[in-house]
């Protein structure tokens, strides 16, 4: 990993009431690269995402950005830092009172003061370039789940961002939807010359678009690796995940009583 | 929707919306009755009102001519100094009579005014002199009381 | 000891509902002090008064027509135990203009417009497109709070007066067109007992105020919603009961305050 990092996060401590969601995360995303952050549903991926975006102030540690502390920048700090992000949220998180075109035309309006006209190319290329330039007057609830990921998708990268998060970006899609949204994701990645971060559970889709990938559980990092490192992996927590195995290190039974005394069995 | 059919709906609810404002100003309330005639102020002394109020109506011959502006206590004669303010189409002779009169048994007061014989007319800020006040139920009753004590007896 | 936790219950309710009103004034602050982005950017505001005044004209339009005729009914029939039918426009037009327009156009519009609100940023919230906006560097409280807000101050007053003037012919139609009052007696009455400073104005402003009142608290509620199914059901109940209650307690302040002793 020559390149010089985007996002650097240095010992990052979260504790939510009394609980700690994150321990002791370190991560280096690199500029241009695509790196998943992967882990079962609740290990605090989607946390550390927040983090990311500063909507979350760690307890202790830093996320840097473009060589910035995000919890130390102010409100317009932040909101200058954040016209920098995209993120694709876990259901796209379109505005629901708005037409697929008002929705990927939203930013522009709001943080350019681009004519109309030049709104509507930019729109027609970002709809292009995901697939949906006929869709443009639909509105979000007239589209289906995939298409309204791609929907989303293109309104995240409506400013060219320098960097793309995306949470859980394959949740609840069809297989043919789901190798769309990751081709996308890839080609978007590198026609922009972005970072992407992708936070997901899905490890199949996944290991085949990304550079780097980092495994968290129970708020710390298990593992990481190139794809091809985590596959060739001996370490059972990876070969738990990667093959989908039932029981490993991750238990099948969420800890309880003994079995036997829950049955009222004497032993 | 289209933009433009927005804004046609829109304004329309907000003409609807001020006109219905207008409406209860004008027709309902008294903005159009009242405030557009000229007034000119005249005033004077009553040794009770009774019940009258601000804003109670000046009658001639049943004829709204205009409204009691504010009423005060003069405390050099311990009387009730009223100010009207009358519409400047009506002029009245100097020796006007003015009454405090109740329409109907239990309605509102209001001040009746007697035109006399003079030539002159009031000016504005003027007094009129020649007042009777408020008839008061009470009075009315202790003096019929008092009258009837004082027939002699059969 | 249930005593005991019953008054631990009860001091924890009042702590909550203080804390709540605290919360919302800050909310409230909030949205004046990003206003500005709505007023340069106007269609924002007449989109949503498109959606809380215009969707709200029919029922406004028609409760107030229905109101007003049982006025004039109710009206004459007490009236003419004392022969004066001839204040019937007076007693329509007072009542109207005084507390049942702004107060019966408040409660619909909370019921209609209010919830409504609530419904939908309580949605927006749920379906994460509040928190996407914020990652767009869109303060929301001015994009969506906002425009909302002085949507519902400009729509009440407006509806408040419809109301009032719909009912008023209401009461015209029962009481002179139906059964016979004079016509005259009926509008001249009307006219000398109806201050414009003193009824009209004062009805205007309770509006203003119940409009402020009634969006907070539905954009509030709306903003504040648990994000799920059953939290953002729950904010639009709080919404109706919470400013429906306000309606009528700041009713009666303001009443007390406007027209004791005129």
């Amino acid at each position: 990993m020559s390149q010089p990092a985007l996002v650097e996060i240095r010992d990052l401590n979260f504790t939510y009431d009394k609980r700690p969601v994150l321990q002791g995360i370190n991560m280096t995303f690199p500029k241009g690269k695509l790196v998943a952050i992967m882990g079962l549903s609740g290990c605090g991926k989607t946390t550390l995402l927040r983090h990311i975006g500063g909507a979350l102030k760690p307890t202790k540690g830093y996320v840097k950005m473009d060589g910035q502390v995000m919890h130390d920048l102010d409100r317009q700090g932040l909101y200058a830092m954040r016209r920098k992000m995209g993120m694709l949220f876990q259901f796209g998180a379109l505005f629901t009172d708005m037409s697929v075109y008002d929705n990927v035309a939203f930013q522009m309006r709001e943080h350019t003061d681009l004519s109309e006209d030049l709104i509507h190319s930019l729109v027609m290329m970002k709809l292009h370039a995901v697939g949906l330039r006929g869709a443009q007057d639909m509105m979000p609830s007239e589209l289906s789940g995939g298409m309204a990921r791609r929907v989303a998708l293109a309104r995240t990268v409506a400013l060219d961002p320098m960097l793309i998060m995306y949470d859980e970006p394959f949740a609840g899609l069809d297989p043919i939807s789901l190798t769309v949204i990751g081709d996308l994701i890839r080609r978007l990645n590198d026609a922009l010359g972005a970072t992407s971060i992708i936070v997901t559970h899905d490890i199949q889709e996944s290991l085949k678009i990304v550079d780097y990938v980092y495994f968290m559980a129970g708020g710390v990092i298990r593992a990481e690796g190139t794809p091809d490192e985590l596959r060739a992996s001996k370490n059972d927590f990876v070969r738990q995940f990667v093959h989908g195995e039932m029981d490993g290190p991750v238990p099948f039974h969420y800890p309880g009583a003994d079995y036997h005394q829950d049955l009222n069995l004497r032993t | 929707m289209e933009r433009t059919t927005l804004d046609l709906w829109v304004g329309m609810f907000v003409v609807a919306g001020a006109a219905a404002l207008v409406i209860l100003a004008m027709k309902v309330g008294n903005l159009g009755t009242y405030n557009v005639s000229e007034t000119y102020q005249v005033h004077a002394y009553f040794s009770n009102i009774g019940g009258l109020k601000p804003k109670a109506s000046i009658r001639s011959a049943g004829v709204l001519v205009g409204r009691v502006t504010s009423i005060s206590l003069n405390t050099e004669r311990y009387e009730a100094d009223v100010v009207m303010s009358v519409d400047k189409r009506y002029q009245f002779p100097k020796d006007t009579f003015a009454n405090i009169l109740t329409s109907g048994l239990l309605g509102e007061q209001y001040i009746g005014l007697v035109p006399g014989g003079d030539t002159e007319t009031l000016k504005n800020g003027e007094l009129i002199k020649q007042t009777q006040s408020a008839m008061v139920l009470e009075d009315l009753i202790s003096k019929f009381m008092y009258s009837k004590a004082a027939e002699p007896s059969k | 000891m249930a005593v005991q936790s019953t008054i631990r219950a009860i001091g924890h309710q009042i702590v909550n509902t203080v804390w709540r009103i605290g919360v919302a004034a800050r909310f409230f602050f909030l949205t004046l002090l990003y206003s500005g982005n709505s007023f340069r950017r106007f269609h924002l505001i007449i989109k949503e008064l498109f959606s809380s005044g215009v969707m709200s004209l029919i029922i406004i339009i028609v409760a107030g027509l229905f109101v007003g005729m049982v006025l004039g009914l109710q009206g004459y029939e007490t009236l003419k135990r004392y022969g004066s039918e001839s204040a019937l426009g007076v007693m329509v037009a007072l009542g109207l203009v005084r507390e049942l327009g702004p107060v019966m156009a408040a409660l619909l519009f909370a019921s209609r417009a209010g919830s409504a609100m609530t419904a939908e940023i309580g949605l927006m919230k749920a379906t994460e497109q509040i928190s996407a906006m914020e990652m767009m560097a869109v303060n929301p409280i001015a994009r969506i709070v906002a425009p909302r807000f002085w949507a519902g101050v400009i729509s009440m007053p407006l509806l408040a007066a419809l109301f009032s003037a719909v009912g008023i012919f209401g009461g015209y139609l029962v009481g002179v067109v139906q059964i016979g009052v004079d016509e005259g007696s009926f509008w001249s009455q009307m006219q000398a007992a109806v201050d414009f400073r003193e009824d009209i104005m004062n009805g205007a402003i309770k509006s203003l105020v119940f409009g402020v009142v009634v969006t907070v608290i539905a954009l509030f509620e709306g903003f504040d919603a648990p994000p799920t199914a059953e939290g953002v059901s729950g904010a639009t109940t709080r919404t109706v009961v919470t400013s429906s209650l306000a309606i009528l307690m700041l009713d009666f302040v303001l009443t007390a305050i406007m027209f004791r002793g005129a």
